[in-house]
């Protein structure tokens, strides 16, 4: 009888308040909808791995150590950063840049929103965090899983699992966040601005040069970035060429929803009651949710500053949309402009800088390696 | 942490958004020269 029940001794009650996490993420999923393939399967493997004596996870025994097959894939598809970059040639393949390419002028904006990264880096140095920590904390408001993953990761911070978590939980969030924030730094009368979409065509030529020289001018000037913009641009580059459909709808569909499957439960190994349970956990919910709303206000105030000078005024709202979470973002924006004027349609836009988000992100990533790694 | 601590974070800090900037509009010229180059050639 000691062998099938001694376990339940092994059980701690800070184990159970993980399963109880490990539950919210996977109702947050289903019945929310929030984030459901990267946080279902986090909240599973949060049960998994906070059982006492998991065999999913590695542990220490009198005879010798038993290694996980959670932290198996760990070692094999996180340490050395290979889930998110594979994720990410699926991601590129996603995207479609038409709107960006046709009105280039959009991506300062994506550039804009970046600024809750850095304050947030500097929020939590001023907290206490070293570099290292606060770096990857501060990742979190590229609002961009892979690249918060893989920079996080880079540091090797304490903190992974809940900086992941943190990440995809304010992602799914951006319809609750945003609004509030650009209400309050917004008037009336700029939500109402209007601005026309003119589609202009985007050559060919132009779709597949831009992937190409977007990874050499990211990979000059930070090097570090390299992999993450490479591995995204060759992704948007098999979806562009035209020549290479199957392996574009391949990249879209089954690499990217199986290497998702995998990242979110071997997240979750970062889990673990003692490395999870601690006030840092709540310094880094609060620091998130930082970086996001400065992140907003950055887009918003750029496009306000763009407004002084341009003779054609934008809406100051689309700036909001360069915090990258695509395409959540830019569909808040279109239903904002939707509330205010019923008339005034911004997705085009919004879209032009959403995905200027998900590039300025990445090079924000880079910049953060480059200039806080040594 | 003391303010000499923090100064070199907070110059890093305003030199990557800067950095992000830059690139940025290196990239905007270059969709604009390629646009420029390559419109209409369909």
């Amino acid at each position: 009888m000691d062998a099938l029940f001694g376990n339940v001794l092994n059980l701690q009650w800070q184990q159970v308040v993980m399963w109880a996490i490990g539950a919210l993420l996977i109702y947050l999923a289903i019945k929310k909808g929030m984030e459901p393939s990267l946080l279902l399967p986090i909240g599973f493997g949060t049960i998994l791995v906070n059982l006492p004596l998991s065999g999913a996870v590695t542990q220490v025994y009198e005879s010798g150590t038993e290694e996980g097959i959670l932290d198996v894939l760990f070692n094999a598809g996180i340490a050395n950063e290979l889930f998110p970059l594979l994720l990410f040639i699926g991601i590129g393949a996603m995207i479609d840049f038409t709107p960006l390419l046709s009105n280039p002028k959009l991506m300062i904006f994506g550039a804009a929103a970046q600024f809750g990264i850095f304050f947030t880096l500097c929020v939590a140095s001023l907290l206490g965090f070293d570099i290292k920590n606060a770096a990857s904390i501060a990742i979190i408001a590229a609002a961009d899983g892979p690249t918060s993953i893989f920079v996080a990761n880079f540091f090797q911070s304490d903190y992974i699992g809940a900086i992941v978590v943190v990440a995809y939980s304010y992602m799914a969030l951006v319809p609750i966040i945003q609004p509030p924030v650009i209400r309050l730094i917004t008037t009336k009368k700029e939500r109402l601005i209007r601005m026309k979409y003119a589609e202009r065509s985007v050559s060919k030529v132009t779709k597949i040069l831009f992937p190409i020289f977007i990874t050499a001018v990211a990979g000059i000037f930070a090097p570090r970035s390299v992999a993450l913009i490479g591995f995204l641009m060759f992704g948007n580059l098999i979806r562009e060429c035209g020549v290479l459909d199957a392996l574009s709808d391949t990249a879209q569909k089954a690499l990217a929803n199986l290497v998702t499957l995998m990242l979110g439960i071997t997240v979750a190994t970062k889990m673990q009651a003692e490395s999870f349970l601690n006030p840092v956990t709540l310094m880094i919910l609060a620091l998130g949710l930082v970086g996001f709303v400065f992140d907003t206000v950055g887009g918003v105030m750029i496009a306000k500053l763009y407004n002084l000078f341009a003779k054609e005024k934008i809406n100051p709202m689309i700036g909001a949309a360069g915090i990258s979470a695509f395409p959540m973002s830019s569909r808040v924006i279109n239903k904002m402009g939707l509330e205010e004027d019923n008339q005034n349609f911004l997705l085009m836009h919004a879209v032009g800088v959403n995905v200027s988000g998900q590039i300025a992100s990445v090079i924000a990533g880079g910049m953060i390696l480059a200039l806080f790694a040594s | 942490m003391n303010f000499e601590t923090f100064l070199p974070i907070l110059v890093n800090s305003l030199q990557g958004w800067m950095g992000v900037f830059i690139v940025t509009l290196i990239i905007i010229a270059l969709v604009y020269l390629f646009n420029f180059l390559f419109s209409g050639r369909e």
